[in-house]
């Protein structure tokens, strides 16, 4: 029988607060001030990927590009030395790609259209809105629907957990500037999903042990519940990371950045389901009463 | 306390695990390089006499084939070597002429019993297969105006039949606005469109002009032309779609205006592109007779003529025509032959009555885009697409008799003739229609994208089965077999519901399979704690089980919760990703609870033992 050793979680939050106010602060100025780099799915435009037989010179194709009469195209590598990634602005012309083939094809170099991307305007106004629509009912329906399991305190710290986890993986992206299109709203999506997880099973965990040890502070409470859920917390977070490092390394480059999103996300909400979700509640001051108070509801129900 | 399933259960997991294998089954079978071929229109039967005649065509060429099929509709031929497949398109089309649609087509090869049960292959997104995708803007507004106009032309006319003198009438916006000199018209005027143009709506605002008459087009008017046009447009695009031999296009409606077309496996995109992105209508209308006309452009493939000039209405539209073909007059001349649907019948005889031999031109209108750029206030650069028109005359013929719902046009070249059939067949939508959303996935990239997700599938699951069994140890192995059963699972439903998978979907299987040993995690660690606070061996796992039950199930509806909104706000690759995390979950809570425990209580259960390798 060994005991389970209790860490003093809550006994460093000052620090966590502060850590947590500083990431949280410098994420909101960078995406207050110079915002996300949007992708091509957000922002409108064209974008084409070719590939070459040999290394290309970007430099070198831009100029050409540019001598043709494109006007500042972006031309950068795309995941390989022999890929390149071509993007314009507007010029939904059906001709754009061949053109730009043909501009490129100059010194009989073998040259592949890989893909091509063309997206209006207005999809990509709407996108922005819808996008940004469904993260605000994806965290107001979670907080509903812990608020009917646990109780508001859990629901609001939840919820402030979420947030700080969507904050700061949007301000890393926007720090990075690493660009920023579906999938990786997807990612920020799935990163909710997970972070929301975490913070579940150690309220679940937290709710338990207020109903089952009588005498202890609510500190004491939260230390022993994140004690025990610690094991689990990195074990999961460890699983997902070494997925999410396959698909970063190996998932190509159309993957990258949504790995990148996640990996972001999991790590901050790994830390947040320990920090954030539990601080919030002993700020909210939660105590035993909270948890009990369903069952004396139902006491008075029953009264005649 | 003993540990034991009782034996309903334990069949229901041996079930399980059956139908898991079943239907995942059919992915394993690689598909077959085919040519598949069907008739341009439904009506042409293709049995075993067309078959003998394309399987010969083969053996002529030396293309090694089997297993041919026809079933009426169409059908396919097999090839041993994918690299012949495009010359083996080329020589089929060459054999069997342009009555017919060739595609390439990856056959399955699913098993007869195993298709018998309905097990069939997941369906791969253009991003894995390759294709144009398309997402095109339905301009209902203008819809809305030709018919206004329409109505206008008309209304004048048979207000001047009926000698109600009028000073103008004019269309402004989305309404019809008419100027008259005293009330006594203006009545008999409100009056005559109330009983006959029942959808035209006569606006009365207090303090109005008591000499003007203004018409707004009903709500329910409104939305009916806006309906029919989408579908107008819809078919108009099947069939254009049919004329470039896809093996399985989609062209849906999405949202109110907006058309979705999708073509896998498309290798020549930019004929795709030409084919579908020409957004054209086409109007029959009489050469204009003295003033009111207008002016066009006069375009043949033969080159410029000088201008014609053409009456302001429309007798009809392409909508109406329902066929075009080119064919031959009794003296060998080219001539294109037409055929409307009833209402433009009885339109095109109504009008020609007493038009025999007057001029009728075919004016060719394509909406085109172009962007423009601004400075907003901002000084940021705006560009918005700015939809224009351009208009030009294809054909200008005598008119010899009274014309019906068939007709010719006679007096063409031969080439001439075949393209303007094409462009009567293709031309017919009744809205301009806009590209808002164009993607192109070359073949290479789809095939490269698949094989990249299943290398991280497989080595993310490779890294996490070693963590199980480093720190759960046997239990960790339980947790193997549930994770490995989970992503069997989550292929079958994939294939059984005929979900698309993409890459943000595989994205989604190697994230389902980091998160769904999330459950066993939990149960373990709450075994161990069981363990150290001294409860029985049997004792800790039935409660660790328990416990951690209410847990999981909480954490995995809110991430439920999560998946379906993604799902609903989505789109496309993104919706792939929903889905697959969303079956995950569900299929992940059954292996990792009702599986393992099957597992640990068959080895463990009912057995005195001190120890628990966990």
């Amino acid at each position: 029988m060994t005991e389970l050793k209790v860490y003093n979680f809550m006994g460093i939050r000052k620090y966590a607060v502060i850590f947590s106010a500083i990431l949280l602060s410098v994420s909101a100025w960078s995406l207050y001030t110079q915002g996300l780099a949007l992708g091509l799915d957000f922002s409108g435009g064209t974008q084409i990927e070719v590939g070459y037989e040999q290394p290309a010179n970007v430099g070198e194709l831009r100029e050409k590009l540019s001598a043709a009469g494109f006007d500042n195209p972006v031309v950068v590598h795309f995941g390989s030395e022999t890929d390149v990634l071509i993007r314009l602005q507007g010029e939904p012309d059906q001709k754009l790609a061949e053109q730009i083939v043909e501009v490129l094809k100059g010194d009989d170099q073998q040259i592949e259209l890989r893909r091509v991307d063309y997206v209006g305007p207005q999809i990509g106004e709407e996108l922005r809105e819808d996008g940004g629509l469904g993260m605000l009912t994806a965290l107001a329906v979670v907080m509903l629907y812990v608020a009917i399991r646990f109780q508001l305190k859990f629901s609001i710290a939840a919820v402030l957990a979420l947030v700080h986890d969507v904050i700061i993986t949007l301000g890393i992206f926007s720090l990075a500037r690493f660009e920023f299109d579906l999938t990786v709203l997807a990612a920020v999506l799935a990163v909710v999903g997970y972070s929301l997880n975490d913070t579940i099973v150690v309220s679940d965990r937290i709710r338990e042990n207020f109903r089952k040890i009588r005498k202890a502070t609510a500190i004491e409470v939260i230390n022993e519940s994140l004690s025990q859920t610690l094991w689990r917390t990195i074990n999961t977070s460890v699983t997902t990371m070494l997925v999410l490092l396959a698909l970063f390394f190996i998932g190509g480059e159309l993957i990258h950045n949504f790995a990148i999103a996640l990996m972001i996300g999991v790590g901050i909400g790994t830390y947040s389901s320990i920090y954030v979700a539990a601080t919030v509640m002993l700020g909210l001051n939660v105590d035993r009463e909270d948890l009990l108070e369903q069952v004396e509801g139902e006491l008075v129900d029953d009264l005649p | 306390m003993l540990n034991k399933f009782p034996l309903w259960k334990n069949i229901l997991i041996l079930l399980v695990i059956a139908f898991g294998f079943i239907y995942a089954t059919p992915n394993f079978y690689p598909p077959d390089p085919a040519i598949q071929l069907s008739g341009q229109s439904g009506a042409m039967v293709i049995d075993d006499s067309v078959l003998q005649k394309v399987e010969g065509a083969l053996d002529e060429a030396g293309i090694d084939y089997f297993d041919g099929q026809a079933d009426g509709e169409s059908l396919l031929v097999r090839l041993q070597d994918i690299d012949l497949q495009l010359r083996a398109k080329e020589v089929i089309q060459a054999e069997m002429g342009g009555e017919y649609i060739v595609a390439l087509n990856l056959a399955p090869t699913t098993p007869d019993w195993l298709s018998s049960l309905g097990g069939q292959p997941m369906k791969l997104g253009l991003d894995l297969s390759g294709g144009v995708h398309f997402l095109l803007e339905v301009d209902l507004a203008s819809a809305v105006a030709v018919r206004l106009e329409g109505d206008l032309q008309e209304i004048k006319t048979v207000l001047r039949e009926e000698r109600i003198r009028y000073r103008s009438f004019e269309l402004k916006g989305n309404q019809i606005i008419g100027q008259f000199r005293d009330i006594e018209q203006v009545k008999k005027a409100t009056a005559l469109i109330r009983n006959s143009y029942r959808d035209l709506l006569p606006q009365t605002t207090p303090g109005q002009n008591p000499l003007s008459l203004v018409l707004n087009l009903s709500i329910a008017a409104t939305s009916i032309i806006e309906d029919s046009a989408i579908k107008q447009n819809l078919t108009s695009l099947r069939n254009r779609v049919n004329e470039l031999g896809v093996s399985e296009p989609l062209v849906s409606r999405q949202g109110k205006n907006r058309i979705v077309v999708e073509l896998p496996g498309v290798q020549d995109t930019a004929e795709a592109k030409r084919i579908i992105g020409k957004t054209a209508n086409l109007e029959f209308r009489f050469e204009a007779q003295g003033k009111s006309g207008e002016r066009f452009e006069f375009k043949t493939p033969r080159g410029q003529g000088p201008e014609a000039e053409l009456e302001k209405k429309a007798i009809i539209t392409g909508e109406n025509v329902t066929d075009a073909q080119p064919s031959f007059d009794q003296n060998g001349r080219p001539q294109v032959s037409i055929t409307l649907d009833a209402k433009g019948g009885w339109q095109m005889g109504h009008a020609t009555r007493d038009n025999v031999g007057r001029r009728l031109g075919v004016l060719f209108i394509e909406y085109k885009t172009k962007l423009e750029k601004t400075v907003d206030e901002n000084g940021e650069l705006v560009i918005t697409p700015v939809p224009y028109i351009e208009q030009h005359v294809i054909s200008l013929a005598t008119v010899q008799s009274q014309l019906g719902k068939q007709f010719v046009i006679t007096g063409l070249e031969q080439r001439e003739s075949s393209e303007l059939a094409l462009l009567l067949r293709a031309g017919a939508l009744a809205a301009p229609m806009y590209i808002v959303e164009e993607r192109t996935i070359g073949p290479s990239l789809g095939a490269d994208n698949i094989n990249l997700g299943v290398k991280s599938v497989t080595v993310g699951m490779a890294m996490v089965l070693l963590f199980m069994v480093v720190i759960y140890r046997a239990f960790g192995l339980a947790a193997n077999v549930a994770l490995t059963m989970n992503l069997l699972l989550l292929v079958a439903f994939m294939s059984l519901l005929g979900a698309t998978l993409t890459l943000p979907g595989i994205a989604g299987i190697v994230l389902t399979v980091g998160m769904a040993v999330d459950a066993n995690v939990l149960i373990f660690s709450r075994i161990r704690e069981e363990r150290n606070s001294g409860a029985t061996v049997q004792g800790s796992i039935s409660a660790g089980y328990d416990r951690a039950f209410v847990s999981i199930l909480d954490a995995n509806i809110t991430t439920l919760i999560v998946a379906l909104i993604l799902f609903l706000i989505g789109s496309g690759p993104v919706q792939g990703f929903a889905v697959t995390l969303s079956i995950g979950i569900l299929t992940s809570m059954f292996t990792s609870i009702v599986m393992t425990r099957g597992l640990v209580n068959l080895v463990v259960g009912g057995r005195k033992i001190e120890t628990l390798w966990i």
